[in-house]
């Protein structure tokens, strides 16, 4: 009587042993082909071995849980004498130079020879239609048999992590072809049935390099040592914008037009006068904090190449044309790329403002080693209650980022409500106290 | 001396250890790489290289003897020809001395640091190595154990004295009038031939009941044919028992019990090689073995996170090509590239008198592995160039699936045919059937032609036999 040996399939790809997991059938049981005899778990999956024949178990290794080598002989099924192959195959025991000879093997030793499933077509195989091929959840060669394919398919599918086992192959001896692979990793990727739609699988390296870089390290440097808390408050800016258009309005020769920025920059100055400790940079590596007599404020400024930031010294010593002069000069200097190094660095205090782009809240950035960072948000008229009625005010929005290693949450809003005050009445900024 | 700190580290510059620290340098992984003596390994300087030099030595200076003895059907006379073995071989180091050369400026070229002296592990990522200047420590990422493998030495032949190993023979200044050699393995067969084409009266004695155990009978019957023309002794089933009392002569035992007393002047023992697997600190890892090899995944990672293992030390067949395939796939894995051990075959090549090479199944391993095969074997008695280079001995033969014509298997015996061994070794790689083989044109005239008529004859419908 013929004996089916069952050894554990290779599973996985390259997983040369399995856990244990289920076993359906005992010793002595009567099995149908198909039925599942247990089942197995590497650390991908589950996967049920099927039983190939019809028989009884004759013999059965391993306890539920136990490690299993790829190859172990774990069931022995007695089938029904079907003559002709009357031997116990020891050859499948023997260590196949080629892990070619699976069990599966054996069990075809049981069909006639005719019934095999696919003397390839000698002519050029023909693409099957993408909904022919699409069917195939299932296995698309016979289990354990290994994938046929060229060295040049077998990188791409290795670099793209397709396992070609789930591939299936249209070439002549089931051979996995270039246009194979493409349709299996279209069709994996979910789209490609609809029409025109095509997914686009490029990918660009772009090199990070000079100015993007120092942001990019920049950036890091900031956000990894510095505990940043964010406070946002809104600013009532009529009576400002009233005053600065009086002044734009009657603007002298020589004279420059006033922004929000000059304003800010005045406004600053003077709290800053009111709480040193904002105007500063803390060496966190040496311990120490430094403030700063002289106000060096940064204006982020979007260029070209990306962002950068030129600096306003001494703004304390600037009166409010000067500074607006100050601004325009640097951020046209920046933006042409001629602004000196010494324009680009050496500040105290940062301003962030995306004027109309700069939405209604921000989570600004500390420009290290500084302390705090005031971002201007976009000016909008909104409604307000002033206490009968609404009435339209031109309403904008200071996000500001303080560290809070050395600046306390109190610190931050003190600072942040004089600002307020100052710019909701902007001639607190121009009264000497 | 201060310390090395690298990405990878590769222990031993033989053709694995160094193909994988050059493929490594050239993705810009910063490596190092220790030798204890030339780049190059065994294969360079005392393996493939000088031993296919002293070959085709060894076949000139015969052909020339055999034309000085009115034996050349083509015409040609020689008067008396002698060979100055001493500058033989000093013809052959030089050109061991260029391919050393060769490897050092690649590994230059690639930006590779070259660390001359033993390696000895202490932990899992730090290696320390005794350089003629003192200890060396580095330390590294990833490190490759590319160690290599010797001769195995028989307890009652200890090297030594008059009992030379393949590198002995190959350093020999003097054609030894008597040799034996103890081994019928490739090594064994393809110096004994050697020396016996140079003048020397070789007796082969082997144990098992056959020559080239690793061929099947019908690829070693040419190289047996030759070996008793060329008047080697063959002893089979025959086992050494160590040398006489005054050194004089080999005593073996033949299978019936009959002792025999071998004369010699040189007695070469080839009876394979083992992996090193001691003297560079294994015990301070914890490293599985498979057998007496490293054991390694396809990915030649062994069971030590961070630590490779590549060529003779992981295993069977003790290829130099093999070792030099998985040190680039794990150059490229330690760089970041997704790689895996996927080669559908390795090709073996014996450097006899005819060659023999094979690629993928022999028809037995074909048939164990349950597949039902076509096979179809050419003659060069039928192939007009083989009949030009006066070498008609040996076959091509394919072994292919009987159902769907997929090539698993190509061997083939003759002069010459290790150039072959590209064509077939493509064809199994790329998955080629029968068809593909048969319907690509061979030049002719060409032995290659006997490639594509075994494919024919394996598909029914060969033309020239």
């Amino acid at each position: 009587m013929p004996e089916k040996i069952i050894k554990l399939p290779d599973v996985g790809e390259g997983v040369a042993e399995a856990e244990l997991v289920e076993w359906h059938v005992n010793v002595g049981d009567l099995v149908r082909e198909d039925m599942v005899l247990a089942a197995v778990m590497t650390g991908k999956a589950t996967v049920e071995i099927p039983s190939p024949v019809e028989g009884e178990v004759t013999f059965r290794h391993g306890e539920i849980g136990d490690v299993i080598a790829t190859g172990t002989v774990i069931l022995k099924i007695r089938t029904a004498g079907e003559g002709g192959d009357g031997e116990v195959e020891p050859e499948i025991d023997l260590p196949a130079p080629k892990p070619e000879a699976p069990p599966v093997d054996a069990e075809r030793k049981f069909e006639p020879a005719a019934e095999k499933p696919k003397p390839a077509p000698e002519t050029v195989a023909a693409k099957p239609p993408a909904a022919a091929m699409s069917k195939g959840s299932g296995a698309p060669r016979a289990e354990g048999e290994k994938p046929l394919a060229t060295p040049a398919v077998r990188l791409r599918a290795r670099e793209a992590g397709v396992d070609l086992r789930q591939v299936p192959g249209t070439g002549p001896a089931g051979r996995i072809t270039h246009e194979d692979l493409d349709a299996f990793l279209s069709r994996e990727s979910g789209g490609a049935v609809a029409a025109g739609l095509q997914p686009n699988k490029s990918m660009q390296e772009v090199k990070v390099v000079g100015l993007r870089r120092r942001i990019a390290e920049k950036m890091a440097l900031s956000k990894s040592r510095i505990p940043h808390i964010t406070y946002v408050e809104e600013v009532d800016m009529t009576a400002l914008e009233e005053l600065r258009a009086r002044l734009n309005g009657s603007q002298k020769p020589g004279k420059p037009k006033l922004t929000i920025l000059p304003f800010l920059m005045r406004a600053m100055v003077k709290a800053i006068a009111e709480q040193p400790g904002i105007n500063a940079h803390f060496d966190d590596e040496a311990g120490v904090i430094r403030e700063y007599g002289g106000v060096h404020i940064g204006i982020a400024a979007q260029t070209p190449a990306g962002l950068v930031v030129p600096v306003v010294r001494h703004a304390e010593a600037r009166d409010i044309f000067d500074c607006a002069r100050e601004v325009a000069r640097l951020s046209e200097a920046a933006k042409n790329g001629t602004a000196l190094r010494e324009e680009l660095s050496g500040s105290t205090i940062t301003i962030s403002s995306l004027g109309a782009m700069g939405g209604i809240v921000s989570t600004p950035v500390i420009n290290h080693p500084e302390v705090a960072i005031v971002g201007v948000n976009k000016l909008a008229i909104r409604p307000h209650w002033d206490g009968t009625q609404f009435v339209p005010r031109k309403m904008m929005n200071l996000s500001s980022s303080f560290d809070h290693r050395v600046i306390d949450g109190w610190d931050a809003a003190t600072f942040v409500q004089r600002l307020k005050a100052l710019m909701e009445t902007p001639a607190l900024i121009f009264v000497e106290e | 001396m201060k310390e090395i700190t690298c990405k990878l580290l590769v222990i031993g510059a033989g053709p694995g250890g160094s193909v994988c620290a050059i493929r490594a340098g050239q993705l810009g992984v910063d490596t190092v790489i220790v030798e204890m003596a030339k780049p190059g390994g065994t294969c360079l300087n005392i393996g493939c290289i000088p031993s296919k030099a002293l070959i085709h030595a060894a076949d000139d200076f015969h052909r020339t003897v055999a034309m000085a003895a009115g034996r050349n059907a083509m015409g040609i006379r020689a008067e008396s020809p002698a060979i100055d073995l001493a500058r033989t071989m000093a013809w052959k180091d030089g050109i061991t001395g260029r391919l050393t050369m060769g490897v050092s400026g690649l590994l230059k070229k690639a930006g590779v640091k070259i660390v001359v002296g033993r390696a000895a592990f202490r932990d899992g990522k730090t290696v320390a190595v005794e350089t003629e200047t003192g200890e060396q420590v580095i330390r590294a990422e990833n490190i490759v154990i590319a160690t290599g493998s010797a001769p195995v030495e028989l307890p009652a032949l200890p090297f030594g004295g008059k009992v030379i190993s393949s590198t002995g023979a190959l350093s020999l200044t003097e054609v030894p009038q008597r040799l034996a050699v103890v081994g019928a393995g490739y090594i064994g067969l393809e110096l004994g031939i050697a020396f016996a084409k140079l003048g020397s009266k070789v007796t082969i004695v082997e144990a098992l009941d056959r020559i080239l155990p690793l061929y099947d009978a019908q690829l070693t019957q040419p190289v047996a044919k030759r070996l008793s023309a060329l008047g080697v002794e063959v002893l089979l089933g025959t086992r050494v028992k160590g040398l006489s009392a005054t050194g004089e002569a080999l005593l073996a035992e033949t299978a019936d019990g009959e002792e025999k007393r071998i004369a010699a002047d040189k007695v070469l023992v080839t009876v394979g090689r083992r992996p090193v697997t001691e003297g560079w600190g294994r015990e301070e890892l914890e490293l599985d073995m498979d057998g007496r090899f490293l054991k390694i995944d396809e990915q030649c990672r062994t069971s030590m996170r961070g630590i490779h293992a590549i060529g003779d030390v992981t295993g069977e067949p003790m290829l130099a090509h093999r070792a030099m395939a998985q040190g680039e796939m794990v150059a490229e894995i330690v760089s970041g590239k997704r790689r895996s051990w996927d080669k559908r075959a390795i090709p073996a090549v014996c450097f006899t008198d005819p060659e023999i090479v094979s690629v993928g199944l022999s028809p037995e391993e074909a048939r164990a592995a349950g597949r039902e095969v076509k096979i179809g074997q050419f003659p060069f008695t039928a192939n007009g160039r083989a009949m030009t280079l006066s070498s008609e001995e040996g076959f091509v033969r394919v072994v292919a699936r009987a159902d769907n014509h997929l090539v698993l298997g190509i061997q083939a015996v003759g002069a010459g045919v290790s150039e072959l061994s590209a064509a077939f070794s493509l064809a199994v790689e790329m998955g080629a059937r029968l068809e593909d083989i048969a319907g690509t044109i061979h030049a002719h005239p060409t032995q290659s032609e006997g490639f594509a008529e075994a494919a024919m004859k394996a598909l029914g419908h060969a033309l020239h036999v």
